[in-house]
């Protein structure tokens, strides 16, 4: 689908869009077109085209919202998924009421290791929701984990290492019930699938531009309104204040209030391209045919003798697995010399993969611009791999 | 290129490690893990008058990083500790007498780091 636009996928096959999606050409000349005829500060300039440039900015907020469901004051620029979680982790104390903070084991760094500081800052605790055999969250286990003493509940919405889907209303509505603020890490979800933070009912919501066709250095934090006004500052600066004395200074509205200095504007500008692009196809047709691919690779996948996978069946666009007696990096390595891009080794998720008792998979991830011939490929490289090894 | 990084030797090295397993006594030993790609090497020797006498690993890793480990075993079997200390990267990479990719160094240079750590280097 559309992999004419996108003109690195001419000359390899990739599989590892849950590290970052490749760009179509559409999302890359419109960055080009902001540094040729827009390029000027936002917020400042009274001339013409700082007036253009800070409309940009303002346009690409609003396509943001729009896309999941939200108001435009309840979006926070970041770098990425990580900074946007940072910046919570590093304000959200008055919000809490409560002693725990409860993770599941999927979770990625990005999402464990900022609360593990935290906790050991502000005397918390953390608890884990656990996997079951079939690498699917442990929903009965989450019933008991999530109770009065849970302060905040922060969740991966799809697992970028197993490419587990983690039912987030439902964990949500737990969580609603004990009144904990509820985080969902929707990096690995947003670029394959329609996200409704309404329709969710959650807090925070934080992901990243480059997963999703957009370039580097663009991320997203959105939270509900009420929330954000409650919030300290997280970087003081330009930009994010009111009013300024040599000895005092007050704060600037939301989402101002939390975006100190000069913004990624090209980056902002790209994001918005990507999700009209996105938009354009349609996010459901996107998760439809990577559903289609995904199970296509899985039933291929598993008819390699020796092979194990670690992905639950229904999981969408992302397959993690081990062939018998081979390296996860030897794999990679081998595929590479067929021009086949995949991941290799502990996906950013050393606990969880200490608790399955690998040092890390293979992984091969799907965007809507792979092909049944992609995955074929990969089949027959894997084929190859095992008769390096025989 | 890089499908020579996987030639005979090299294979038959990973699938018949050399100098692997325990030691029951040993005068030094390490514990090294290569967190980016989970590669786990222990090293344990016997030394004797800054002699290398035994020397045996045991772990996990990728097929580069088990071939070196047997090598550099092999090569450090009854050297002295200072000779150890004077080999380097480059040295430690040409037993493998393939072309290493940048990506891939960290696994080769494992044993070497290990050896040179359980000498006190």
């Amino acid at each position: 689908m559309n992999k004419e636009d996108f003109p690195i996928l001419k000359n390899i096959i990739y599989l590892d869009s849950a590290a970052t999606s490749q760009k179509p050409r559409q999302v890359i000349e419109v960055i080009k077109n902001y540094y040729e005829t827009q390029n000027a500060n936002i917020h400042r300039g009274l001339y013409k085209l700082s007036q253009e440039a800070t409309d940009a900015y303002n346009e690409s907020k609003k396509t943001v919202a729009k896309f999941i469901n939200a108001s435009k004051q309840e979006i926070i620029y970041t770098r990425n998924t990580t900074e946007s979680i940072n910046l919570l982790s590093h304000t959200i104390k008055p919000l809490l009421k409560g002693k725990e903070i409860v993770l599941t084991e999927l979770e990625h760094h990005s999402n464990l290791v900022p609360w593990q500081q935290f906790c050991k800052e502000f005397g918390f605790e953390l608890k884990f929701i656990p996997l079951n055999e079939d690498f699917t969250l442990d929903y009965k286990e989450a019933e008991l984990l999530i109770n009065e003493k849970t302060a905040l509940v922060s969740m991966t919405h799809v697992s970028n290492a197993l490419g587990t889907i983690v039912d987030v209303k439902k964990i949500i509505e737990l969580a609603k019930n004990h009144k904990a603020i509820t985080i969902i890490d929707a990096a690995q979800s947003i670029p394959h699938r329609k996200i409704d933070v309404r329709d969710l009912d959650v807090d925070f919501l934080a992901f990243s531009g480059h997963k999703m066709l957009g370039p580097t250095g663009i991320g997203v934090l959105y939270g509900k309104k009420e929330l954000l006004e409650q919030l300290p500052p997280f970087n003081f600066g330009g930009d994010m204040i009111n009013e300024v004395t040599f000895q005092n200074a007050t704060w600037n509205k939301i989402p101002e209030k939390f975006e100190a200095g000069t913004p990624n504007i090209a980056g902002a500008i790209g994001l918005a391209k990507a999700i009209n692009y996105l938009e354009k196809i349609g996010m459901d047709k996107i998760e439809e045919k990577e559903k289609t691919l995904t199970k296509y690779a899985f039933e291929k996948l598993k008819k390699i003798e020796g092979i194990r996978i670690y992905t639950p069946k229904d999981s969408a666009g992302i397959i993690s697995f081990n062939i018998e007696g081979i390296h996860s990096h030897d794999i990679a390595t081998i595929l590479d010399s067929k021009n086949i891009c995949i991941r290799a080794g502990h996906h950013c998720t050393m606990p969880l993969m200490t608790k399955l008792k690998i040092p890390g998979t293979a992984r091969a991830s799907f965007y809507f611009y792979n092909t049944e011939e992609d995955v074929d490929a990969l089949i027959k490289g894997l084929e190859e791999v095992k008769k390096v090894f025989k | 290129m890089i499908e020579s990084m996987y030639r005979e030797h090299i294979l038959d090295l990973y699938k018949n490690p050399r100098n692997y397993g325990n030691l029951e006594s040993f005068t030094n030993a390490t514990h090294l893990y290569n967190a980016s790609c989970g590669d786990d090497l222990t090293i344990r020797m016997i030394i004797e008058n800054d002699i290398v006498k035994e020397i045996k690993f045991t772990g996990k890793g990728c097929a580069l990083c088990m071939a070196s480990a047997s090598l550099m075993t092999s090569k450090v079997k009854g050297m002295k500790k200072n000779e150890i200390l004077k080999i380097n990267s480059e040295e430690s990479i040409s037993l493998l007498k393939i072309p290493i990719s940048p990506a891939r160094m960290k696994c080769v240079l494992l044993p070497l780091e290990a050896i040179h750590k359980a000498i006190g280097g």
